[in-house]
């Protein structure tokens, strides 16, 4: 096992009574105040994320479109520059290797932001595919990742004195500098609600997160740890990759068909075109419980005293105030109204299948 | 850490509150942090008989779900109902208004296997 790594702000988390856990071969903050009310402050004010475990891939050369068309399942021929796009890579089986965002920096040069968890495998599975006129380059380890995301996140990253002027919409980015550091802006999430993440050089991620918190003091800005990013995640029923997508999971039973393109050549192509004209089997469904229980990762899913699926994620709502989950079950119990049970210890505790997002943040604005 | 020097303890985190023939049952100020946020405690009915060392309880957080163990055999006289309204009394008062339930002690000689707040104090700072 590889030693467990740090990333440049641990002794700030640590200061600010962040509770270290490993977490993808990283120690990371799992909270600070408690995973209910960071969360909370996510969805009506703002908080800021330590995301410098995941993992930055630059992948550049005049071959660079070509290479990623083959990888990626989505088109990245319909970016513009400055602009990013959420996609999966798929095995030749049409297993997941990661779901990743692709940011066209310009022509020929983009960065591809990977799992921490899947970083190595990534590279790895890239390196196994490259092709000449492409160079990659993973810069994981001196990269730090800063996210800025709840309603006020657009007030707070406004304070902040960029040199260029902030004016990129949901999904795009920017070259910036901020104090003279040299960042990548963008407006991009995992919260659901508005957001900013910032990428830049490791020996700079502890000053930027301290004068962040100073021009951010009266907004009611936190720290949030892993424990709320995963509620907050879940209540938009967006996947985790490892619980809800796996390499023996398809984007089209995961419910992201929207980000293949059938139109192109990837590999993985010719498994999903079988599969999807064969029909799914299953299909990644949300779920709410009727009674009192809280769902978890691999508990069992029934239907009429049967198994027939496991759950992948599962928690306690705290903006809706109910328990919810997200597991894998045959298509004829994927409809949303469907009546499931899960199997909470040793009760069967009634749940119905219902429709994902589980919430909408109220207003998202540009 | 809270660790209340005339309650008695378990090494899986219940602390046992001991009034002539009952005893008020909850779990530790450590046991509370390392959980985090409750968000649902699943009580046990009042008249069930249950044996020492059994699974009486569980406490769910956003989290996980932990077990907790009843440490003495007995009818259950008593179970906290504020916690259905709000579980997060375990979080913000663990040894007051947090307690989850009572029972009437059966067989006495079940208190030896209790360790003093001391024992625990060690044992957590194992940990």
């Amino acid at each position: 096992m590889e030693k467990v790594k740090k990333t440049p702000l641990y002794d700030v988390h640590v200061n600010m009574g962040g509770r270290m856990v490993s977490f993808a071969g990283w120690l990371m903050p799992v909270q600070y105040s408690g995973i209910i009310e960071e969360h909370n402050c996510v969805r009506k004010s703002a908080g800021i994320f330590d995301l410098s475990h995941m993992g930055e891939i630059f992948v550049s050369g005049v071959k660079s479109v070509e290479y990623l068309q083959k990888l990626i399942t989505n088109d990245i021929e319909k970016l513009a520059d400055g602009r990013a796009l959420y996609t999966v890579m798929c095995l030749e089986s049409g297993g997941i290797v990661d779901d990743l965002l692709v940011y066209r920096i310009k022509k020929d040069e983009y960065m591809l932001v990977v799992n921490a968890l899947n970083t190595a495998k990534v590279f790895a599975w890239m390196r196994k595919n490259l092709v000449s006129g492409v160079e990659i380059a993973n810069k994981s380890e001196g990269t730090a990742l800063i996210a800025i995301q709840g309603p006020l996140s657009k007030t707070i990253v406004l304070s902040l004195d960029f040199k260029n002027p902030v004016s990129i919409k949901y999904f795009e980015f920017m070259s910036n500098n901020i104090n003279g550091i040299d960042c990548i802006l963008a407006r991009t999430g995992y919260t659901g609600e508005d957001g900013f993440e910032i990428f830049l050089p490791s020996d700079y991620a502890a000053v930027l997160w301290d004068s962040i918190f100073a021009e951010a003091k009266d907004t009611g800005l936190m720290p949030v740890g892993l424990g709320a990013r995963d509620t907050l995640r879940m209540e938009m029923g967006y996947s985790l990759y490892g619980n809800d997508i796996t390499e023996e999971t398809t984007p089209l039973e995961a419910g992201l068909s929207w980000v293949i393109d059938f139109n192109k050549e990837f590999i993985g192509k010719e498994a999903l075109l079988k599969q999807k004209e064969h029909g799914l089997k299953r299909k990644l469904i949300g779920f709410m419980m009727l009674d009192r229980g809280i769902p978890r990762s691999h508990y069992e899913i029934f239907s009429s005293g049967e198994k027939v699926g496991e759950v992948t994620s599962g928690t306690m709502s705290s903006t809706l105030k109910k328990a919810i989950g997200m597991g894998y079950v045959p298509v004829e119990l994927a409809k949303p109204g469907t009546r499931i049970d899960i199997s909470i210890r040793k009760a069967m505790v009634e749940a119905r299948v219902v429709k994902k997002p589980f919430y909408i943040p109220e207003k998202r604005k540009n | 850490m809270s660790i209340p020097k005339d309650f008695k303890y378990t090494f899986s985190h219940e602390w046992i509150k001991i009034e002539d023939d009952k005893a008020l049952i909850g779990v530790t100020d450590y046991a509370q942090d390392k959980l985090g946020d409750v968000v649902f405690v699943e009580l046990p009915k009042v008249g069930t008989e249950i044996e020492a060392g059994h699974e009486a309880v569980v406490i769910e957080s956003v989290k996980t779900a932990a077990d907790v163990y009843t440490p003495l055999s007995g009818k259950i006289t008593k179970v906290n109902t504020l916690l259905d309204k709000d579980p997060s009394f375990i979080n913000s008062g663990p040894y007051g208004k947090g307690w989850i339930f009572e029972i009437e002690i059966r067989d006495k000689r079940e208190l030896e296997k209790l360790i003093d707040a001391q024992v625990y104090e060690n044992k957590i700072s194992e940990d």
